[in-house]
C-alpha cells in the first residue's frame, strides 16, 4: 500500500477502534494506527520475515494464509477488517468479502484498477497482459490472481449485499478529477468502506 | 570462569532449595505436611519486582534450565538456548526461575524424597500431582523469594500448559504467558502413548508394585522402553530419515557378514533409552504422565475453552513447530482461537522446521528471532 492509501485509510478509522489487518506486512501500518490513532490491533501475515517485523514493533500477530485461515476470527471481534492490496491475490476473494464484513463492523478493501485505460490499452492494443510498474511480473508467475476492475468490485459487492459506505480512488497527477468522475477508467487503484447490508 | 563456557551463558549456577512447612492439599484431596522445591535462578531481581520471569519445565526436565553445575558439565541446562545474557531470555534484563515441580525426582518433593511420617522414600506412595498443583506451589515459592507478580510465565510442552494454567488460575499475577509446542489438553492418541510408556514400567518385573527402591532394584528396562516410546513422539519423520536415514551403525546386509546389523536409528534409541532408565525415577515417570493425561484447561468450564481463558489478564505467545505430531500446530492454534475469541492479545508463530516437538529445544533463526523480539516486550523497558 502506498503513502496515498495509508493516509486514505488511516483517515476512515475512527481513534481507538479495534483493527485486523489482513496481510499487515512488516507492521508499519499498524503502528502507525496505533500511534496516531490510538487503535489497538492484531496483524495477519503468513511471512516470518513480516512477523518478526511486526513483533519487534511491539504488534500483535497472528501467522496464517489469509486464504484459507480467516475462519479463526471470531463474528464481530473486530471495528475494521482491512485488506490492503492484497484481494487480487486470494483464491476466493468473494469468500474472503463475505468474512470481512462479518468479522469487522466495517471492513477497508484496496486493489489495483484493471479497467485503468492503461491495462485496456495494453490488452487492445498489444493483446497482451498488461505490465507496469505497478504490475511488474509476468501473467504466469504473478500473486495477482484475480484482477479486477472498479465496476467488477461494485458489482460483486451487490451481489453479495455488502454496502459501499465510501469510495476513494488514486489516480496519476493530471487525471486526479478525471479518476474521481470516471474511477473505471483513470484510477490507478481503488479503496473502499464496505459493510454487511442492513447494518 | 572456565573458558569453554561461552560469554552468552549464565555461568556456573548453583540449585536453591526452599521449604514450606505449610501443609500442602492437592487437587485430588491428598495432602503434604510440608514439601521443598528446588528451583534455580538466573539474573537479578531489579527494586520494584517487575522483572521475575517463570519458566516451566517439561515432562522430564528439571529446575536446570540454563547455565553449568560444574565446569566440566557436558551440557547446560535444557533451555540454554534461550536463557542468558543477549539470549531471546535476557538475564541481563530479567530475573528467570525455574524450579522442579513438585513430585518430580531431581530434588523437589516427591517419590524419591523423603516420607518423614515413615521415614522410607514415597515411592509409589507420593500423591498424584496435576498441573494445578504445581501452579499453586510455584505461587508459594514465588512469595516466598518476594515476587507478587511475573512478568512473564512460559514454557514448552507441560511447561506451556503449566503457563497457561497459571495464566487462569492466577489471572493477576501474570503478565505474559509463553506457551510452545502445547495443547489445551491430550487427545486419546497422547494418552494412549503414555499408556504405552506405563506399561512398559509397569510391566518391569524389578517394577515391585513401585517399592523397587526397598527391593534393592530399578525397573530401567521398563523405563528405557517408556522413553524410547516417548522419545520418538518428539522427532518428526523427516527429522529422522535427515538424521539417521537408513544408515548402519554396525554389521552390514552381506550375506557373506555373520555380523548383526544396528540401524543408526536403533542405537540412537537404544543409548536414549539406556541413558534416561538410570537417571529418571519410574513411580515419577508414572506420575508425570498421568499429570499430563488429566491436563484439561477446559474441563471445568464445561469444555469450553474461550470461557476457560476469559479471565486470564496475559498478553499471550503461543507458537507450535511444524513437525510437531505429538502436539501438532493445530492444538497451537486451539488455544490461539480461543484466546482471540475470549479478545485477548496473542501473537502466534508457526515456526517451518524438522525437529519435531523438540523444536522448542532446539536451535531455529527464526523461532530464537521471534521469541527474542517477543520478549522485548516482557519487563520493564
Amino acid at each position: 500500500m502506498n503513502r496515498l492509501d495509508l493516509n486514505t485509510v488511516l483517515g476512515w478509522i475512527t481513534p481507538g477502534s479495534r483493527v485486523l489487518d489482513l496481510g499487515c506486512g512488516d507492521g508499519a501500518f499498524l503502528a502507525r494506527l496505533r500511534d496516531e490513532r490510538n487503535a489497538s490491533g492484531v496483524g495477519v501475515d503468513i511471512d516470518p520475515d513480516n512477523l518478526i517485523a511486526s513483533v519487534s514493533k511491539g504488534l500483535d500477530v497472528i501467522q496464517e494464509d489469509i486464504n484459507d485461515g480467516l475462519h479463526c476470527f471470531t463474528t464481530k471481534g473486530f471495528d475494521v477488517v482491512v485488506l490492503a492490496h492484497a484481494l487480487q491475490e486470494l483464491t476466493h476473494p468473494h469468500i474472503a468479502l463475505e468474512r470481512m464484513v462479518d468479522i469487522g463492523d466495517e471492513a477497508i478493501v484496496s486493489f489495483p484498477n484493471f479497467g485503468h485505460w492503461l491495462c485496456r490499452v495494453h490488452l487492445g492494443l498489444k493483446g497482451s497482459m498488461p505490465m507496469s510498474r505497478a504490475m511488474p511480473r509476468h501473467w504466469y508467475d504473478t500473486p495477482n490472481i484475480h484482477f479486477c476492475t472498479v465496476k467488477d468490485f461494485e458489482s460483486l459487492c451487490s451481489d453479495l449485499d455488502i454496502d459501499i459506505i465510501e469510495r476513494a480512488t488514486i489516480a496519476g497527477p493530471a487525471q486526479r478529477l478525471l479518476g474521481r468522475w470516471l474511477p473505471n477508467l483513470f484510477a490507478t487503484s481503488a479503496i473502499y468502506r464496505i459493510r454487511r447490508a442492513g447494518t | 570462569m572456565n573458558e569453554k563456557i561461552p560469554a552468552n551463558s549464565v555461568g556456573l549456577v548453583t540449585p536453591q532449595i526452599a521449604k514450606c512447612d505449610t501443609p500442602f492439599t492437592f487437587a485430588n484431596g491428598a495432602v503434604l505436611g510440608s514439601y521443598e522445591l528446588v528451583f534455580e535462578t538466573y539474573g537479578e531481581l531489579n527494586s520494584a519486582g517487575d522483572n521475575a520471569v517463570l519458566i516451566c519445565h517439561a515432562l522430564s526436565g528439571s529446575h536446570h534450565a540454563a547455565g553449568f553445575h560444574a565446569s566440566d558439565d557436558r551440557r547446560p541446562g535444557w533451555w540454554d538456548l534461550a536463557i542468558g545474557p543477549g539470549k531471546p531470555i535476557d538475564t541481563e534484563r530479567l530475573f528467570v526461575v525455574c524450579s522442579n515441580n513438585l513430585g518430580c525426582c531431581d530434588g523437589s518433593s516427591g517419590p524419591i524424597t523423603i516420607n518423614l511420617d515413615t521415614g522410607k522414600p514415597w515411592a509409589g506412595q507420593f500423591p498424584q500431582p496435576q498441573v494445578q498443583d504445581w501452579v499453586r506451589s510455584q505461587k508459594w515459592l514465588a512469595e516466598h523469594l518476594g515476587i507478587s507478580r511475573w512478568a512473564a510465565v512460559m514454557g514448552g510442552s507441560l511447561g506451556g500448559m503449566q503457563a497457561l494454567q497459571w495464566a487462569i488460575d492466577f489471572p493477576d499475577w501474570v503478565e505474559h504467558c509463553v506457551a510452545l509446542a502445547a495443547a489445551p489438553g491430550l487427545t486419546a492418541q497422547n494418552i494412549a502413548f503414555n499408556e504405552i510408556a506405563r506399561h512398559a514400567i509397569l510391566s518391569d518385573p524389578d517394577w515391585h508394585k513401585g517399592d523397587y527402591l526397598a527391593a534393592g532394584a530399578l525397573p530401567t528396562r521398563g523405563v528405557a522402553l517408556a522413553r524410547m516410546v516417548g522419545h520418538l513422539t518428539y522427532m518428526s519423520a523427516d527429522g529422522m530419515s535427515d538424521r539417521f536415514g537408513r544408515e548402519l551403525r554396525e554389521g552390514s546386509f552381506s550375506p557373506d557378514d555373520n555380523a548383526e546389523w544396528v540401524f543408526q536409528v536403533e542405537s540412537y534409541l537404544r543409548h536414549q533409552g539406556s541413558r534416561f532408565s538410570t537417571q529418571f525415577d519410574a513411580n515419577t515417570y508414572v506420575l508425570m504422565t498421568r499429570a499430563l493425561d488429566l491436563f484439561d484447561l477446559a474441563a471445568e468450564y464445561g469444555a469450553d475453552l474461550t470461557a476457560a481463558l476469559s479471565n486470564a489478564q496475559a498478553n499471550f505467545l503461543v507458537a507450535s513447530f511444524s513437525s510437531d505430531w505429538r502436539f501438532p500446530p493445530q492444538r497451537s492454534i486451539e488455544i490461539r482461537d480461543a484466546l482471540m475469541g475470549a479478545g485477548k492479545s496473542v501473537t502466534y508463530a508457526n515456526i517451518d522446521t524438522d525437529n519435531g516437538h523438540d523444536g522448542f529445544l532446539l536451535p531455529n533463526p527464526y523461532y530464537e528471532q521471534l521469541l527474542g523480539e517477543w520478549m522485548r516486550r516482557v519487563g520493564p523497558s
